[in-house]
């Protein structure tokens, strides 16, 4: 890729000293992209559209919050009723969160379907899978700046956590807290965090971005571009269709703040924290559920290691384990496309992280969709069972036993042979 | 590919759809409450000035006497269809407490707009003291912060049973409510026909009491729900508009590519 020579004047002049123009126009424009990506290969702009919203958003409350435990649910309240527009940048920030998750839970499991984990995108597959982590962080934090009841629970519950270590664990959780319960210093410690993690998450979006240029986009068939004919230019191609759906995503967000802006979020959080009253569930926002259920599930000992530990060890395994998988799947064939046997196991465990979810939301003693004799415990219990032996059992295995459909030579082949079919 | 993408897009709607109702599920043994009709449901609903001017004073005369509205200020009453002059004459009404003045002590004053609707109780030690030891709660945000919302507050204020149901174990001070976790509530019955008295002709119910309070109070939770929906409408009519030139560009930036 040769670098585009500039005509105008202060372009060039700007060019010639720092290449920025360049770059752009290297990434943004003329970037080769297959030219059969499916409209799953919209999610990731998406996520970079919100993170943008959220920054924005979030710059805008800060201008109006107070945090201070005797003040910050009365500054959200002023927000929402004094505040110009108050109530709409609050329901955008709160609902973009959830929508955030929305989006990078489809990246991710477009990413799994369709093997863009597998060499040589191992390193774009982390640095993706610390953006969630970096996400899990700044969402938690983030829920517990309104001061309500869920948002001082939510925080107790999840920083207790860290008392499961042994020797470390309460002095570690001491120290989260500053002090010896959640109390301001939580609240203005979580505060300033909350505001620094979208810039680390924006840096490692630039890593991830960066990342993927390199390695250049996969595509619905999971065979790398070979010719240039399997390739189109970024832009127009990909802007554009990224823009449509942009467009339909901000339908469905705007159908959220405008319609329903409470219907993701707990009524608990409505109610001021008060210390000496715990509500009687305690549940995550929607979005931390089946992490919330696989830690619940965990309610015996193993070798003398006491149950909370191995929930707490079991949770953050959950999402570790992604970082592995590149070498966990011994498949040659990335897409699942041509899998018949790995594309049900993956929708199975689509299924499975629903089910989890499901489980995250009711109390233990409950029973799993009222089905008498099923307890959510015990579903709960099976459902991370599987969703752990998905990975370390499932994987390995199809991969090895599984005849895979033949491959397209190309890109351009595929999209050939599916232009006919059609 | 095309059955992928769709079927993504439903799971994004099951996703919302399921989590949300699963959140909302969790609760004790006492019946939900029975959906009612409200006139600011729906993509165009939106409030009745009458009815919340007649929940203003179903809490003025009832609820006020226990239950504060802190983040309501007279001001704020123009929501509800009152004019400047009627709020300054509102707010006149109250007793407000100021000061420091120069000789170092707080002094009462007559309600201004800008004041906000006095607790009836100093602190919450004294609202327990007066209350049997339960606190009253607030009641700005009651119909957010609650499962159920509007029905539930409607439910409960209507839920009452004079008598508990054979076997059950009431506490003294207690009254038996439908809708209330755990059934025993510590607030008596707070409505009754003609509690209040109407002036427009509308039928002072126990029933019509509950609707009209409950009615302010959502207002009170919600008071930008009218301005929130009519610019959502505008904000999706643009969008749909917007996205439909979107794919238009896009089939046509397409033609030529096979894809």
């Amino acid at each position: 890729m040769s670098a585009p020579q500039w005509n105008n004047k202060v372009v060039k002049w700007v060019d010639d000293r720092l290449p920025v123009i360049s770059m752009l126009h290297h990434s943004a424009y003329e970037y080769p992209t297959p030219k059969n990506l499916s409209y799953m290969w919209n999610f990731g702009s998406l996520a970079g559209f919100v993170l943008v919203t959220m920054i924005l958003s979030g710059i805008f409350l800060v201008m109006n919050y107070t945090p201070h435990t005797s003040m910050a649910f009365e500054s959200v309240e002023r927000i929402m009723r004094d505040v110009n527009y108050g109530w709409l940048i609050r329901y955008i920030h709160m609902n973009g969160a959830s929508m955030f998750f929305i989006v990078v839970f489809i990246h991710i499991f477009r990413g799994l379907y369709y093997g863009s984990y597998k060499a040589p995108r191992e390193m774009l597959w982390w640095i993706g899978i610390l953006i969630l982590l970096a996400m899990m962080a700044t969402a938690f934090m983030g829920y517990v700046l309104p001061w309500g009841q869920m948002s001082f629970w939510g925080a107790t519950v999840i920083t207790n956590l860290f008392s499961a270590f042994p020797i470390i664990g309460d002095p570690l959780v001491t120290w989260l807290w500053g002090g010896f319960s959640v109390d301001n210093p939580t609240l203005n410690r979580f505060f300033s965090l909350h505001y620094l993690m979208p810039f680390v998450i924006l840096g490692l979006v630039v890593l991830h971005v960066w990342a993927l240029h390199s390695v250049r986009s996969n595509n619905p068939t999971g065979v790398e571009i070979k010719t240039p004919q399997d390739s189109i230019p970024f832009h127009p191609y990909y802007t554009i269709k990224d823009l449509y759906g942009l467009g339909v995503f901000l339908i469905f967000f705007s159908a959220f703040v405008f319609f329903a802006p409470d219907y993701l979020g707990h009524p608990d959080n409505y109610i001021p924290a008060n210390p000496l009253v715990t509500p009687p569930h305690i549940v995550p926002e929607w979005y931390f559920l089946p992490f919330y259920a696989i830690l619940r599930s965990i309610d015996f000992t193993i070798f003398g290691i006491p149950a909370k530990l191995l929930g707490v060890l079991a949770m953050f395994a959950s999402i570790v384990i992604l970082f592995v998988i590149p070498w966990l799947d011994t498949s040659k064939v990335r897409s699942s496309k041509f899998r018949p046997v790995y594309k049900w196991f993956f929708w199975l465990f689509v299924i499975d992280t629903f089910i989890l979810g499901y489980c995250g939301a009711k109390a233990p003693d409950d029973y799993f969709l009222g089905i008498p004799g099923l307890k959510v415990i015990v579903m709960g219990q099976l459902s991370t069972l599987y969703y752990f032996a998905h990975f370390l059992v499932v994987m390995p295995l199809v991969g090895k036993l599984e005849r895979t459909k033949p491959l397209p030579a190309s890109i351009s082949e595929s999209v050939l042979k599916e232009g006919a079919n059609a | 590919m095309r059955k992928f993408a769709l079927t993504a897009i439903a799971a994004a709607f099951a996703v919302t759809a399921f989590t949300g109702g699963a959140a909302k599920a969790a609760g004790g043994d006492q019946p939900a409450p029975a959906a009612q009709d409200w006139s600011w449901q729906g993509l165009f609903g939106t409030y009745d000035r009458a009815q919340l001017q007649r929940g203003f004073q179903v809490y003025k005369n009832v609820c006020a006497g226990c239950h504060s509205l802190r983040f309501i200020a007279f001001r704020n009453l123009e929501g509800i269809g009152f004019n400047e002059d009627q709020i300054k004459a509102i707010a006149a009404e109250y007793d407000i407490e100021d000061g420091p003045n120069d000789d170092g002590d707080m002094f009462d004053r007559p309600g201004i707009p800008a004041d906000y609707f006095p607790a009836p109780f100093p602190n919450e030690k004294a609202a327990a003291a007066s209350n049997g030891g339960a606190i009253p709660p607030d009641l700005s945000l009651m119909n957010k912060a609650r499962v159920g919302g509007p029905d539930y507050v409607f439910g409960l204020l209507t839920g009452y049973e004079e008598e508990a149901p054979e076997g059950f174990d009431l506490a003294d001070g207690k009254y038996y409510n439908h809708y209330f976790p755990g059934h025993q509530i510590s607030m008596a019955p707070p409505l009754y026909d003609e509690a209040v008295e109407y002036t427009d002709g509308t039928p002072m119910t126990l029933e019509q009491h509950a609707r009209d309070i409950t009615a302010f109070l959502n207002w009170t939770a919600q008071p930008e729900l009218e301005a929130r929906k009519a610019l959502g409408m505008k904000v999706i009519l643009f969008l749909l508009v917007l996205t439909a030139m979107m794919y238009a560009v896009k089939r046509k930036i397409w033609r030529d590519v096979e894809h």
